[in-house]
């Protein structure tokens, strides 16, 4: 017995599937879907029209209806059509999911990036100042930043931008020291490289790569985060149709309609389940 | 014990810088919290009454006065008032504080069992022989990434809908206190639980991959005895790392689960004082939880040591590693 269960595990096991097909795994299924899944929720955002003629604010037939060939996802209370409230809800949902990334990329990168290539005594101060902001739990975090903005789509992108940069600001630093530590920077610098090009030319090329797994991971998490403050209704105001507001609203007809809350709620998670699966695939890629 | 002092002295210092950035953000930028209530046109207040009143709340001296002021009664333990209701937050947050803890204690210890049961069962050995076992431990290793990607507020109404009105099985008017948890408790485990789990089943197979399992299973070793000897005690460390996380995650649960229930708590009053844009008791909730984050972390990193033999060794090399970088 025990000459057989050693045969499995003496080959660790763990890494047995994972060392199979490392390089094939932008081909698997599932990365296919997943892309797949996030290419149309993109296309969603661009052009809904292509995806439904109804209007998502206007009401379109009898209310409540259930889903049927003509409205895939039902009426809601006031009869417009879910799916396209869902359709035309990509488009606020995902560009203030881009914007949230965008903030916590580019302010997070830019100090990680200083800490990293400066050091000293501005690395410090700057460190400190992305431990306070870890320091504060996320949704309080963002919370705190709506209160000050106000509400609305795009200070909601902000708040959870912010709560991002932590997270950015950590891992553009550690990745700039590691290269900044490697042969080729070191010779850079002794063949008379100054600190600004050495930088573009080398340091952040070298380092790019993990930062934007991060910022694929966090597309995911940011419509999650976004859709709860709109659920909460700090986002968009009511005819909007953002994701969030859209199964706060279907909240109400819970006994009834299950549609409304449902059928969004898992475009939600399709989305995100997409998102996270593709930065998984970037990162195992960037291993490999 | 350099180390504890040096641990101690950064946490204190983020609390403190932490602190600094909750007032800047919530009390000197938004302005003037007695405007916000008294400034309405409708109140028909003069401008002359409204100066009068700015300087009984102490609102028309200097903003450093001010900050240290407000440094000093929160020390002391008195958290201001609300612009809202004009209570007291110490006594706003102390009547809503049992409900909440409840259902974090309950959330968490349903989340932590769910995470084990799943991680265990998905890491089982005797699940990689059978064409069936192997469809559930995938299906189970598949369970984490889908559990992270749902919204929490969703889970919790399909909860609603699948259990009180589908099924039946669970009241929601008239439910005795039990029954009221069941639900939130649910909502509030499952996005809790995910990124455990998922640290677990990583932690369990690299132990399980580990020179010294082969060993004692070549030596007789059952999969329980592993599991429960060896592999627990080297797949927790991993886990406990995780602690900050899921308190942050259990604040951000509160909010959204309560909300959604219609609980009274603490997340329940978080959520109405952005609403009504009540800075006072946001600050003191962002205040009282920040401590309690950063006195996490620091306590899981003064465990850490204690726990693991192996970092105890490294945190001992360090300074000599760098002593020889600097030689060289």
């Amino acid at each position: 017995m025990s000459a057989q269960t050693l045969t499995p595990s003496g080959a660790p096991a763990g890494s047995g599937a994972p060392a199979r097909a490392p390089r094939l795994s932008a081909l698997r299924p599932g990365v296919v879907l997943s892309a797949l899944v996030l290419l149309t929720a993109l296309a969603w955002a661009l052009l809904p029209g292509v995806f439904t003629a109804q209007s998502p604010t206007a009401s379109v037939g009898a209310s409540l209806q259930a889903p049927s060939a003509e409205f895939w996802f039902g009426t809601d209370a006031t009869g417009r059509d879910v799916f396209a409230r869902v359709v035309h809800g990509a488009s606020h949902s995902i560009t203030a999911a881009v914007v949230a990334v965008a903030v916590g990329l580019v302010v997070g990168t830019t100090l990680g990036v200083i800490a990293g290539s400066v050091g000293g005594f501005v690395e410090e101060a700057l460190m400190r100042l992305v431990d306070m902001l870890l320091a504060i739990p996320g949704l309080l975090l963002s919370l705190s930043v709506v209160i000050l903005l106000g509400f609305g789509t795009t200070n909601a992108a902000i708040a959870v931008g912010i709560t991002s940069i932590a997270t950015f600001a950590r891992l553009s630093r550690s990745r700039v020291i590691s290269v900044r530590r490697s042969e080729y920077v070191e010779a850079a610098f002794g063949s008379g490289g100054t600190l600004p090009a050495i930088l573009w030319r080398h340091i952040l090329p070298n380092s790019a790569a993990p930062v934007i797994a991060l910022a694929a991971l966090q597309l995911g998490s940011a419509i999650l985060q976004i859709s709860t403050l709109g659920f909460l209704g700090y986002g968009a105001p009511p005819p909007t149709p953002e994701w969030g507001l859209l199964i706060a609203e279907g909240r109400d007809y819970v006994a009834t309609a299950w549609w409304l809350t449902l059928l969004p709620g898992l475009v939600v998670a399709a989305v995100v389940l997409a998102t996270n699966r593709l930065s998984s695939a970037i990162g195992q890629g960037e291993s490999a | 014990m350099a180390y504890v002092r040096r641990r101690i002295g950064g946490a204190l210092l983020v609390l403190v810088l932490a602190f600094i950035a909750a007032y800047i953000l919530l009390a000197a930028l938004p302005g003037d919290a007695v405007l916000a209530r008294y400034g309405n046109p409708d109140l028909g207040l003069t401008a002359a009454q409204l100066a009068e009143i700015r300087a009984a709340y102490g609102a028309d001296r200097p903003q450093l006065v001010q900050f240290f002021e407000t440094a000093g009664s929160f020390l002391r333990g008195d958290l201001g008032y609300s612009i809202q209701s004009g209570a007291a937050v110490s006594a706003l947050l102390a009547e809503a504080l049992p409900s909440t803890l409840t259902l974090a204690a309950l959330g968490l210890v349903s989340a932590v069992a769910l995470a084990v049961a799943i991680a265990i069962t998905a890491t089982h050995p005797g699940l990689r022989g059978h064409r069936a076992a192997r469809a559930l431990r995938n299906l189970l290793r598949g369970l984490p990434p889908l559990m992270v990607s749902l919204p929490v507020f969703w889970i919790g109404i399909v909860l609603i809908q699948v259990f009180s009105f589908q099924l039946g099985l669970v009241p929601v008017l008239n439910a005795g206190p039990i029954e009221s948890l069941i639900l939130p408790v649910a909502t509030l485990a499952i996005p809790i639980a995910a990124p455990l789990a998922q640290v677990l089943i990583r932690s369990i197979d690299e132990v399980l991959a580990q020179p010294f399992v082969s060993v004692a299973r070549a030596r007789g070793a059952t999969n329980t005895w592993l599991l429960s000897r060896t592999v627990a005690r080297n797949a927790v460390l991993p886990a406990l790392t995780m602690a900050g996380l899921l308190f942050g995650e259990l604040v951000g649960g509160a909010v959204v689960t309560e909300a959604v229930f219609g609980r009274m708590g603490v997340g329940q009053l978080t959520a109405q004082a952005v609403a009504a844009r009540d800075t006072p008791v946001l600050l003191a909730v962002v205040v009282i939880s920040t401590v309690v984050f950063v006195l996490i972390n620091l306590v899981v990193d003064l465990l850490y040591p204690v726990l693991d033999a192996r970092l105890r060794r490294s945190d001992a090399a360090a300074p000599t590693r760098r002593a020889a970088v600097a030689v060289r």
